[in-house]
């Protein structure tokens, strides 16, 4: 399998899975307006995830999106540890999103210019959505660290949980040299440095201290993953696995 | 349909409406790219507003009926990603159309499509579809749908 085809489909997976939490908000958001919201980032995610399987299935040639979606097990997914962390509460989403929204939006930026035309393309097109991502749990994040105690105290938490999680997402392996080599994929290193100064900005509208960098988990690019994935996929690929042939 | 007139197609892909706004055409949503004909098949370049639009189906399904009710079985339909949808490509005959519709049209400011006043205040981001956002005129107080610039 060649690193393109592996790049794409990291970057699907991530999506998928993103999407996958962000759709088992709907009926369950705080208000309305907010139920919508969250679900329209969930069809978002599910239409950028659908772009970069189609490429991803034509680069392998014998698999189609859908085999790819949905008939992977997770040690075959390669989405970032953070995508698949559990929704919590509201504020828990917020963080998870905010932390994975900055690095989307940063990283479709870069990949816009890839050498790869579909890549860019696909890039170009989620950047525009991403944006609008960021935008909606940035507000939320500085409205609900710089809210009361109770929603101060459960915005710290998150980020305190999951910082262990932001580590991963600026690893290089082999596969992101070669495609950054080509002039295809993304400097991961470089972008850490303007993540930094946008969480850091954030944060601090949000009156939220940043955590201090601790243990980071790894992995994802191996197919290595936390225990939620499963269950995650287990409810994701239950229909198209119980009825291969099912049509919708 | 052997001549390859595209300019016939246009015309007919403008009679098709927006699934989720059934004033405006899918021309005049600006998803129609490009329409081209060779080896006797005509192209049509389509591209979608927001990548998860599930419109985006309904509305293929809806060409393919179209053209097929007026006897064009020669054509393909392709899916392009860029240059990326914007709300830019929209007309100003267009906006009229959604303001008159009651969906603030797509610039920099909102202005309430009931009462023309300025003092408009968001809601939410997100609408009923990935391509509005809801509004509230602080005027007259009727809430409304805002298309989104992209
Ligand atoms: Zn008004």
């Amino acid at each position: 399998m060649s690193n393109l085809f592996k790049y794409t489909l990291r970057i699907a997976d991530s999506s998928l899975v993103l999407g996958q939490r962000m759709s088992e908000w709907c009926s369950k958001g705080p208000t309305l307006e907010e139920d919508i919201a969250l679900s329209n980032i969930a069809l978002d995610l599910f239409g950028q995830a659908n772009g970069f399987y189609e490429y991803a299935a034509e680069l392998d040639g014998s698999r189609s999106k859908d085999d790819l979606a949905f008939k992977r097990n997770e040690r075959e997914f390669f989405n970032h540890q953070l995508s698949e962390q559990e929704n919590g509460n509201f504020g828990t989403t917020t963080v998870r999103n905010f932390l994975h929204d900055a690095f989307n939006f940063l990283f479709y930026t870069e990949l816009a210019s890839s050498k790869d035309e579909i890549l860019a393309a696909l890039a170009a097109k989620s950047l525009k959505e991403v944006k609008y991502h960021l935008r909606h749990s940035s507000n939320w994040l500085i409205r609900l660290g710089d809210g009361t105690n109770e929603s101060n105290l459960k915005v710290q938490e998150a980020l305190d949980f999951l910082w262990q999680y932001t580590g991963e997402l600026f690893e290089m392996d082999e596969v992101d040299n070669d495609m950054l080599d080509n002039g295809l994929g993304v400097d991961n290193i470089q972008l850490k440095i303007k993540w930094d100064e946008l969480i850091n900005n954030t944060l601090k509208k949000a009156k939220l201290k940043r955590p201090i960098d601790g243990y980071m988990a790894t992995g994802s690019r191996k197919g290595i993953h936390t225990e939620y994935l499963g269950f995650l996929l287990a409810e994701m690929q239950f229909l198209p696995r119980a009825y291969p042939d099912a049509k919708w | 349909m052997q001549n390859g007139d595209t300019k016939h197609i246009w015309k007919l892909l403008d009679l098709v409406p927006d699934p989720e706004i059934p004033v405006i055409s899918v021309v005049e949503l600006g998803v129609i790219r490009d329409i081209t004909f060779a080896d006797r098949f005509f192209t049509i370049l389509i591209t979608p507003t927001y990548s998860g639009c599930p419109a985006v189906k309904t509305f293929t399904d809806d060409i393919k009926k179209c053209l097929k009710e007026n006897g064009i079985r020669n054509f393909k339909i392709k899916l392009i990603y860029s240059p990326a949808w914007t709300t830019e490509w929209m007309t100003e005959k267009t906006k009229k159309k959604l303001k008159k519709y009651g969906i603030a049209p797509p610039g920099e400011t909102v202005v309430c499509p009931q009462c023309n006043s300025k003092k408009t205040q968001l809601i939410s981001q997100f609408g009923a579809t990935a391509c509005k956002a809801m509004y509230k005129c602080s005027d007259c107080l009727e809430p409304f749908e805002f298309f989104k610039c992209i």
